[in-house]
């Protein structure tokens, strides 16, 4: 039986009424409808939501990597004065695993914990303290097992197994062409082995959100996230609910990039709410963030190239292996896209690929911008400038050689669609001008590697260029159904004529919703367009993610305008004009004459559409790992500019410069802050950002000791923006989120190896690879007295009495 | 613990603060100020900036009873009435928000950089503002916007 979705008897939050705005047209200059409030402080995010009698939830989390739990007492918790539930998995009235590609992760564990910071149990009391006091108070029981934590380990035969399924959880094998006879015919072989962290996605907006009981044993869930339906899908099973008693209001998001995919406190917060009747907010603060959700994956990649002796690129073989901790998450997607990227954008006749993802004991890891592709990137893009190296060879004319081209294929056989302008982006950052040459001795310490630290002058400081070239597919891949639901609706509200736009895309800060405003502006030609807030009362508009959401949810809104015009000009035809029909500014132009206002057509009458987007079907790969996989690619290419303290191994970058097909900008500004944006994230992975983890355990977890680039550390950033439509997209778009992140950090990298002439096969780069004390940072932090440092701070030693 | 502060101009009264509480904390779930941000509470992010006695402090960082009788100013407080104060003007123009949530810290310490100088070079501009992480922006539309709204200002 289909159950309409039920109003809460107890009424929940208001509903705000949606700000009308002006946007411009598709490709104009348009302020983000959000703007206003946010710099006023009045923008509601969730860690904001607040209601009266709400408690306050809190998770109590495993403190090891790898148990047993033999037990779990609450009683003293219970007792606690202002606690008003202590909650375990006994207490899971429905699916008690969750997880978007497989259900694995447990909603609060039992038996068994796979990494350090598993949800264990929830408590809500009626102030945050007092139910943070209550974790300490239960008491649970573990036998500690030794963690798996290295993904090799985990693939061998007498490996614990850390799933019934056993530890892979995914392997891709890529088979094109014939790699054995192409290297025996090749003049120059490069291989290598290449290395990168675990990146968090460090969004600065916490996990947090509020459940509401309504009364009739369903829940309303005010929530930050990438996919409203699906965690509705999510959480109704695990409540035992049917979805309709499960209503989901997207809360301001501080930031996505791929860690509000999963869920996080979803269940916990609906659960808590459930048994106490009452409203309740959890909110992770910095700390349980960076256990609170996936994490970007470590990769170890070993790659081996083969080549003409005039660069022609033969043969690729490449074995990745990917950490995918200990539970699913999205790893299956990641280890897919991996597979496919990992030749880069060239033309490869042959190529062998293995994409391994493997369970440890590891934080999980999942979706973060780039997905799968940045990690290989960091590789492909190594090997070219070494082979380039080989050859003697200037890097970018041996990527110009290569690139893909429409037409040809890619080695999991799908065709290049056109337009695949690689060449085109390369000799654009080639082209443009190098920043100015500026005499280091005597500059603005602020302009120096190491800035007000005052640590050089100027000395031993080397500049250094690189390039790379990345690409990235758009929208859901290999044989899922993809699609975006919109409602749009055109009436006329005190005499003028109005758009309203409801769908249940996540907007994170991207600034969707002002694109939909646009799209509504220019097929309508109605000025005052609203955008409701996105909830589930409307149909799912799939994850924002996978730089989709303006090509999906973009071409849902276009249709369902489309459907609204079609309906308007019937009226039309039937009272007034057939020829050549417009809406311009409110009014309906037939031949470019007037025939009638919006308002006098409709009158009080709404027109209301609501379509369903479904993209072109994809095919998930065969077994030799073949098939039109990829809906859409976007390909940037980027410069990079370092200055380089070569004797302490401290960093400035100059200037990042790139150059990216987006198909059409849709909101220029909106599009430049993606590109400046994605760049940072890039830089980051290149020069600062790392989860280190110690046996299975998380040694930073806070904006201490993991750094994302601060203003100091961004260089500007010189972006060239080409649009060749993409005849199949809405208005030829491209989505245009991920690709910024993907090759900026080789181009770094590989200008850090140009200013020092290292091999820097890792990244984050730390110092003491750049001043080659070692290859990789060690793995103890430096002891005094240990090698190397042992002068350090002993000034008897250092003869400075 | 009862507190009683000045809150953008009005005397405002808490009853039954924890000690341990924060400033932060006090604004956002006692007092009806939530447009201070919480990216960390660990002084590590700038997005709890506030005024206190006329000083930029990081307000996750001050234990809300160090606040007893004292002015604070937070984002809230920053407008002129219905006006947008230049400094917010220039982010939303300049393209200096996305998901918004570095922001309130950033009007805030923008509104405090630009009081004291309100001429800044590009390092300056820098330098004033690296206590402020955003992690979507990459900083330059924010720089965009302070040179907006300095310029606008003068
Ligand atoms: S929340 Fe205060 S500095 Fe981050
Ligand atoms: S706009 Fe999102 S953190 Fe700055």
């Amino acid at each position: 039986m289909m159950i309409e979705q039920t109003e809460p008897a107890t009424p929940t939050r208001e509903r705000p009424d949606a700000p009308v705005t002006t946007p411009g047209k598709v490709g104009e200059h348009t302020e983000r409808a959000d703007g206003v409030p946010k710099v006023k402080g009045e923008f509601e995010y969730s860690s904001d939501l607040w209601m009266d009698g709400m408690l306050w939830g809190a998770t109590l989390r495993s403190p090891h990597p790898h148990a047993n739990i033999w037990s779990i007492d609450t009683a003293e918790a219970e007792e606690m004065p202002g606690v008003q539930a202590v909650l375990t998995h006994e207490d899971v009235p429905g699916r008690k695993v969750y997880g978007m590609e497989v259900p694995d992760q447990p909603v609060l564990a039992w038996e068994r914990v796979r990494y350090q910071g598993e949800a264990v149990a929830i408590v809500a009391a009626d102030h945050p303290e007092t139910a943070r006091r209550a974790l300490e108070k239960i008491s649970v029981q573990y036998e500690v097992l030794d963690p798996l934590t290295d993904p090799e380990e985990a693939m061998k035969e007498d490996a614990p197994r850390l799933h019934l399924s056993g530890n892979v959880l995914k392997r891709i094998n890529i088979l094109h062409g014939d790699v054995a006879e192409a290297s025996a015919s090749a003049d120059v072989v490069v291989s290598g082995e290449y290395e990168v962290g675990m990146q968090d996605q460090a969004f600065l907006g916490p996990e947090s959100g509020l459940a509401v009981p309504d009364g009739q044993g369903g829940v309303d869930l005010y929530i930050s996230t990438q996919w409203l339906h699906l965690d509705r899908d999510q959480v109704a099973d695990s409540l035992g609910l049917d979805p309709e008693q499960v209503r989901l209001t997207l809360s301001g998001v501080g930031g996505a990039f791929g860690g509000r995919e999963d869920l996080s406190m979803q269940i916990h917060a609906c659960l808590l709410a459930l048994e106490t009747g009452r409203p309740v907010k959890m909110a992770y603060n910095r700390e349980e963030s960076f256990f609170g959700h996936v994490h970007r994956h470590p990769a170890k990649m070993r790659y081996e190239h083969g080549a003409t002796r005039d660069g022609e690129l033969l043969y690729v073989k490449a074995r990745l292996v990917f950490d995918g901790g200990a539970y699913a998450s999205s790893s299956i997607a990641v280890c897919t896209n991996a597979a496919t990227f990992a030749c880069g954008p060239y033309e490869v006749p042959n190529a062998r690929i293995e994409s391994h993802m493997l369970y440890t004991n590891n934080p999980p890891c999942g979706a973060m911008r780039g997905f799968g592709a940045v990690q290989v990137c960091f590789a492909h893009e190594a090997q070219m400038d070494k082979l380039a190296n080989e050859l003697g060879m200037d890097p970018l004319e041996l990527r110009i050689k290569n690139a893909v081209r429409p037409g040809i294929r890619f080695p999991f056989g799908q065709e290049v669609p056109p337009p695949a302008p690689v060449r085109v982006i390369l000799e654009r950052v080639g082209d443009m001008p190098l920043p100015e040459e500026e005499e280091v001795m005597g500059r603005d310490l602020r302009r120096l590697p190491g800035g007000v630290s005052n640590v050089t002058h100027g000395e031993g400081v080397r500049r250094g260029v690189g390039y790379a070239v990345g690409y990235k597919n758009i929208g859901f891949s290999a044989g899922f159904d993809d699609y975006s639901t919109a409602r749009v609706t055109l009436s006329i509200e005190e005499g003028e004529p109005l758009v309203r736009i409801h769908t249940a895309a996540a907007e994170v800060g991207q600034g969707l919703i002002t694109v939909e405003a646009q799209i509504a502006r220019t097929e309508l030609g109605v000025e005052r367009v609203a955008v409701l807030q996105a909830d589930t009362r409307v149909g799912s508009a799939g994850s924002t993610s996978a730089s989709r959401q303006t090509y999906m949810t973009g071409a849902a809104v276009k249709q369902a305008c489309e459907q609204v015009r079609a309906r308007i000009f019937q009226k039309v035809r039937e009272e007034y004009a057939d020829e050549d029909l417009a809406i311009e500014d409110g009014d309906i132009v037939s031949g470019g004459e007037s025939v009638v206002s919006l308002a006098e057509l409709l009158g009080g009458e709404e027109i209301e559409e609501t379509v369903e987007f479904h993209h072109r079907e994809t095919e998930p790969l065969d077994e030799r790992g073949q098939g039109n996989a990829h809906l859409q690619f976007a390909f940037a290419a980027h410069r990079a500019v370092v200055e380089v303290d070569t004797e302490l191994g401290l960093v400035r970058v100059v200037e990042v410069a790139t150059a990216q097909d987006v198909g059409k900008a849709m909101n220029p500004q909106a599009l430049e802050g993606q590109i400046e944006g994605g760049i940072a994230q890039g830089l980051g992975l290149a020069l600062l950002e790392e989860i280190q983890i110690k046996e299975g355990k998380i040694q930073n977890a806070s904006f201490t000791d993991y750094l994302i680039p601060t203003i100091l550390d961004m260089p500007s950033v010189r972006a060239e923006i080409l649009e060749l439509a993409d005849p199949e997209a809405p208005y030829g778009l491209k989505g245009a989120g991920e690709p910024p992140t993907i090759a900026s950090t080789p181009a770094i990298v590989a200008a850090l190896r140009d200013a020092t002439g290292r091999e820097l096969a890792r990244v984050p780069v730390k110092p003491e690879q750049i001043v080659g004390i070692a290859e990789k940072p060690p793995s103890e932090p430096p002891q005094p007295g240990s090698r190397g440092y042992s002068g350090i701070g002993h000034l008897d030693e250092r003869e400075e009495h | 613990m009862r507190l009683r502060l000045n809150i953008n101009g009005e005397t405002r009264e808490a009853d039954g603060v924890w000690e341990g509480e924060s400033l932060l904390y006090v604004l956002r779930e006692r007092l009806g100020f939530p447009g201070s941000k919480n990216a960390c509470e660990q002084g590590e992010c700038g997005s709890c900036s506030v005024y206190l006695d006329g000083v930029l402090v990081c307000s996750c960082l001050v234990l809300a009873g160090q606040a007893e009788g004292r002015e604070v100013v937070t984002v809230e407080g920053i407008a002129e009435g219905e006006e947008l104060h230049p400094v917010q003007r220039a982010f939303v123009e300049a393209g200096g928000v996305q998901c918004g949530f570095c922001t309130p810290g950033l009007i805030v310490a923008t509104h405090d950089l630009l009081g004291r100088n309100p001429d800044p070079t590009d390092a300056e501009i820098r330098e004033a503002l690296a206590g402020n992480l955003c992690r979507c922006t990459g900083y330059e539309k924010i720089l965009d916007a302070v040179r907006l709204a300095a310029e606008r200002m003068s």
